[in-house]
């Protein structure tokens, strides 16, 4: 078992997801299965490979460092869940 | 004539061109459809209002001698597409009431070129999913059913509404997206033509992130023509997509006909694996023989690193996933949980109540090998394979100019039948994933039918950039297999 319960709860706090204890080992479970499927990729010898950076080979395009929109704060508030003018509302983050 | 949603996009377009038929009347023929089908629950969102303002509008353009490549032609978008005023929900909870306040590059191409939005198509939420079963919004049904049964099956996925929708002949055409196979596994399942663009092709912008380096849309139609068609409306380069590539686009269609003679086809032997039907086998030997017959020239060749390519993505796209779904935070916008006493417990709850299972699951996998002490060992030797899969094609490619494949290792499946293991489910795209994590375009065509009835489809392997001959060779498959089976509208009656 290379993913135990420990590390379902911690890469589900990183993660930002709540989940229940009862779905903690299921998950494990779940997520070794894939991980013991995807294993074999160290079968492999990728000692003097280059790690893939780009899907095509070409360069990205330069632009001028200029704003190119902007104005739009309506628009961004326009679906948020909690939003009074133009600012988001959370739960209280400082004590 | 007596039944305009049987019409290819270019008998509609050249039919509308010509005034023998109105926009407007080609798209309440599809309404029609649109609403006759809703048992096969292929569509998010229908947009009827907009759809007949948008004829209207081609009617008068069409009147005064204007109008676009695609103008008065009713079509569907994946619901991946953001569409500005039109709710856009990736399938999920999650963006259960997000209404865009912008349009996708892609969906702005095609109303610019003259399209009509006939609405939305269901698909596996955020793309995660070969069956259309882990939509927030219900399954999808594929329209076609095994000889003699009436036993539901899935559409393919994760375009599976989009696929649906143009097999049952409910829009001339729709629009997919894929990441490891999302336009052509639903197409070959449903015996429609599905292209993967070369990535960069089409633009991203305002297309919903699944795993970045892998997205690209493309179309997915009942001819091969009808996908060159859209193909060049809908790519283009754009400001807003850095990694959209400014090569000139062609016009397919001008070279669709001009067949085979002469291009090297390479068979690539690792494409035949265990526990593939014998029917998938026949049927690429059947396309070997179609294209030789017509003057291509049969090589073999060998692309090592295949069976990697599904371990590989299976690392790298939830790596990617993870990293892009961070922006739903219930914070900006989405689904937001009641009752959160702090801000961490907000993301957490909203998170967990907004993605369904598949979605966290493959979060939870791209948090785990991108977290500290696993990075190296499965991210970045990911990556490496990556380069090695990539490798394999350009030396492939030194003998040949284009790849023919199947394009599943079967035909449809049952619902349910493969929900319960995620990596038997991972398996359907097991002939389409190479091409995404190189980033090259790839062609799937109908190419026959199961002894069951069911449909079948070969894949075309091009190099980067050269849609065109993937496109000429897809129309000489298209050809010689004279597929022309269509499925019997049982949801008519339903």
């Amino acid at each position: 078992m290379s993913v135990d319960k420990d590390t379902v709860r911690r890469i589900a706090k990183l993660a930002r997801i709540a989940l229940d204890e009862g779905r903690v080992e299921p998950m494990a479970q779940e997520l070794n299965g894939i991980m013991d499927w995807v294993a074999q990729l160290n079968e492999v010898d990728v000692e003097d490979v280059a790690p893939m950076t780009s899907a095509v080979d070409h360069a990205l395009r330069m632009r001028e460092d200029a704003v190119t929109q902007g104005g739009a704060a309506d628009a961004l508030m326009a679906n948020a869940p909690g939003g009074e003018d133009h600012f988001f509302v959370v739960p209280k983050v400082v004590e | 004539m007596s039944d305009l949603t049987s019409l290819t996009l270019a008998e509609a377009r050249d039919a509308v061109r010509a005034k023998k038929v109105s926009s407007v009347d080609l798209t309440k023929a599809f309404l029609g459809a649109v609403e006759a089908a809703r048992p096969l629950n292929a569509f998010i969102t229908e947009t009827p209002e907009r759809a007949l303002e948008m004829a209207a509008a081609s009617d008068a353009r069409i009147a005064k001698g204007e109008g676009g490549l695609l103008e008065g032609l009713p079509i569907a978008v994946k619901d991946l597409f953001c569409t500005k005023g039109v709710r856009t929900t990736a399938g999920s909870n999650i963006l259960s009431n997000f209404v865009p306040p912008y349009e996708s590059t892609v969906s702005q191409n095609l109303w610019d070129a003259g399209a009509v939005m006939l609405g939305k198509t269901n698909m596996d939420e955020f793309a995660m999913g070969s069956s259309n079963e882990t939509s927030f919004y219900g399954p999808v049904f594929n329209p076609w059913r095994s000889r003699g049964s009436n036993a539901n099956l899935v559409p393919g996925g994760s375009s599976g509404g989009s696929a649906a929708a143009v097999s049952g002949s409910l829009c001339l055409a729709a629009m997919g997206t894929d990441t490891g196979g999302s336009i052509r596994q639903p197409a070959a399942v449903t015996g429609t033509v599905g292209l993967k663009p070369t990535y960069g092709r089409c633009s991203r912008y305002g297309i919903v992130a699944f795993a970045s380096s892998l997205d690209q849309a493309g179309p997915m139609t009942r001819t091969v023509r009808d996908a060159a068609i859209l193909l060049r409306s809908a790519a283009s380069v754009d400001p807003r997509d850095s990694t959209s590539v400014d090569v000139p686009v062609p016009d397919y269609e001008a070279v669709l006909d001009d067949g085979v003679k002469g291009l090297r086809v390479g068979i690539p032997k690792e494409y035949r694996i265990e526990g593939a039907s014998p029917e998938i086998d026949a049927l690429w030997a059947d396309g070997v023989e179609w294209l030789k017959k017509q003057g291509a020239e049969i090589v073999d060749v060998s692309l090592p690193h295949t069976r990697y390519a599904l371990p590989t993505y299976y690392i790298v796209a939830p790596a990617e996933a993870s990293s892009n779904l961070a922006r739903y935070d219930g914070v900006r916008f989405g689904h937001r949980a009641q009752g959160a006493h702090d801000i961490t417990e907000l993301y957490e709850k909203s998170r967990a109540e907004g993605f369904g299972k598949e979605v966290q699951r493959r979060i939870l996998i791209g948090t785990y090998v991108l977290s500290s002490g696993y990075y190296d060992a499965y991210y970045i030797r990911a990556q490496k394979l990556r380069s090695l899969i990539a490798q394999d094609f350009t030396r492939a490619y030194e003998k040949c100019d284009v790849l023919l494949t199947p394009a599943t290792p079967g035909p449809a499946f049952a619902v349910g039948e493969k929900s319960a293991d995620p990596v038997a489910m991972y398996l359907n795209d097991v002939f389409t994933v190479t091409v995404n994590l190189a980033g090259l375009p790839a062609l799937a065509v109908p190419a026959g039918l199961t002894a069951d009835g069911l449909p079948l489809g070969l894949q075309i392997i091009g190099k980067a950039f050269d849609e065109a001959t993937v496109l000429r060779a897809g129309r000489a498959i298209e050809v010689a297999a004279g597929f022309d089976a269509k499925p019997q509208q049982w949801w008519r009656a339903a």
